[in-house]
């Protein structure tokens, strides 16, 4: 799901970028406001958690891969404003160090990870929550839902490229496949394999997390499933 | 603290089950490949491929991917570097969030 350079034209960079920047400044100022110093180092494990888990790459049936992304996890126990920034880090990594999702590409990949995955699976969390859904249901369907809007977005803006850059004669400048071809295949390999991966392990660690004991380093994670919200 | 630790080290030794996976990502090929595939290279897609260059491209090591000894290990290497380097970033901003003293910080 991470965009490389080249694939997207400077001028969506430009939007995608200009886009992420009212929601990293408004993260900025939640964040600043309602988390103690003490929750930093939280959002630093959620931030090391979610690239690590970018690594462990699944098969998709007929030769490609993709993984999970641990979006609505973050967004669950950090906050989505918080999950936002900590997600938005360790995209600026992949990209700068490893050459995971290009540098130019960052905003779009941030929107797409760092925006759309965990806010869209925070808020079918909360709605599955009031549909009297246990935490642990509810997170995996945010889960998945949430990297599956973040697929979703990735393939239209890829698959724009083709309509909207190309030479005088109709040969595409950038990613050359139109939506036609990106919706599906990004759609199916996360629908199938990687979803079910990201509702596995987000439901998981929340299951997890509602237990794990006040002397835990992780205890700093749970206290909004717990429902003090401090 | 402990198991937290023990069980962080177990999950950065198992990355590299995440090479085990054969092919790329949709649409996160590399020019070659998308060579192979439409039987050009867009122009735009090879100006701006290479804007800046990763010192640890696709999580390895360069010139020690020989095999998959190599590529675990480079993997495993990665994993730490990516992480100390996220770790880095936000003892960084833990610094400069403001007005600590007006928080139960």
């Amino acid at each position: 799901m991470h965009i490389p350079e080249g694939y997207l034209s400077p001028q969506t960079c430009a939007v995608m970028g200009a886009a992420m920047v009212p929601v990293l400044t408004v993260a900025a100022k939640k964040v600043n406001k309602s988390f103690d110093k003490r929750d930093v180092p939280a959002m630093a494990i959620g931030s090391a958690f979610a690239f690590t888990i970018m690594m462990f790459n699944v098969p998709i049936p007929g030769g490609t891969t993709s993984h999970a992304i641990g979006a609505t996890l973050l967004a669950i126990t950090l906050g989505p404003w918080a999950a936002s920034i900590s997600l938005t880090i360790a995209l600026f990594i992949q990209a700068l160090l490893f050459g995971d999702g290009g540098i130019l590409a960052l905003g779009a990949n941030s929107f797409n990870i760092a925006f759309i995955a965990p806010f869209v699976g925070y808020g079918i969390y909360k709605l599955m929550l009031s549909l009297k859904l246990n935490k642990v249901i509810s997170s995996a369907i945010g889960g998945y839902v949430g990297i599956n809007a973040a697929a979703l977005a990735t393939a239209i803006e890829l698959g724009l490229q083709p309509l909207l850059f190309h030479t005088a004669n109709g040969t595409p400048l950038y990613f050359p496949y139109g939506l036609n071809v990106a919706i599906p295949a990004m759609m199916f390999a996360h629908l199938t394999v990687a979803g079910i991966v990201e509702a596995v392990i987000t439901g998981l660690v929340v299951y997890y997390l509602q237990k794990v004991e006040e002397e835990s380093i992780l205890y700093k994670f749970s206290y909004r499933l717990r429902g003090d919200n401090r | 603290m402990k198991k937290f630790y023990i069980a962080a080290i177990v999950i950065i030794l198992l990355t590299p089950l995440g090479l085990l996976a054969p092919g790329s990502a949709w649409g996160e090929w590399g020019l070659d490949e998308i060579k192979s595939m439409i039987g050009y290279v867009p122009e735009g897609m090879s100006r701006f491929s290479e804007v800046i260059k990763a010192i640890l491209p696709d999580y390895s090591i360069p010139g020690f991917d020989a095999n998959f000894l190599q590529q675990a290990l480079g993997y495993i290497f990665s994993a730490v570097v990516g992480i100390a380097a996220i770790v880095l970033i936000f003892a960084i901003l833990g610094r400069i969030m403001g007005k600590p003293q007006r928080k139960n910080g």
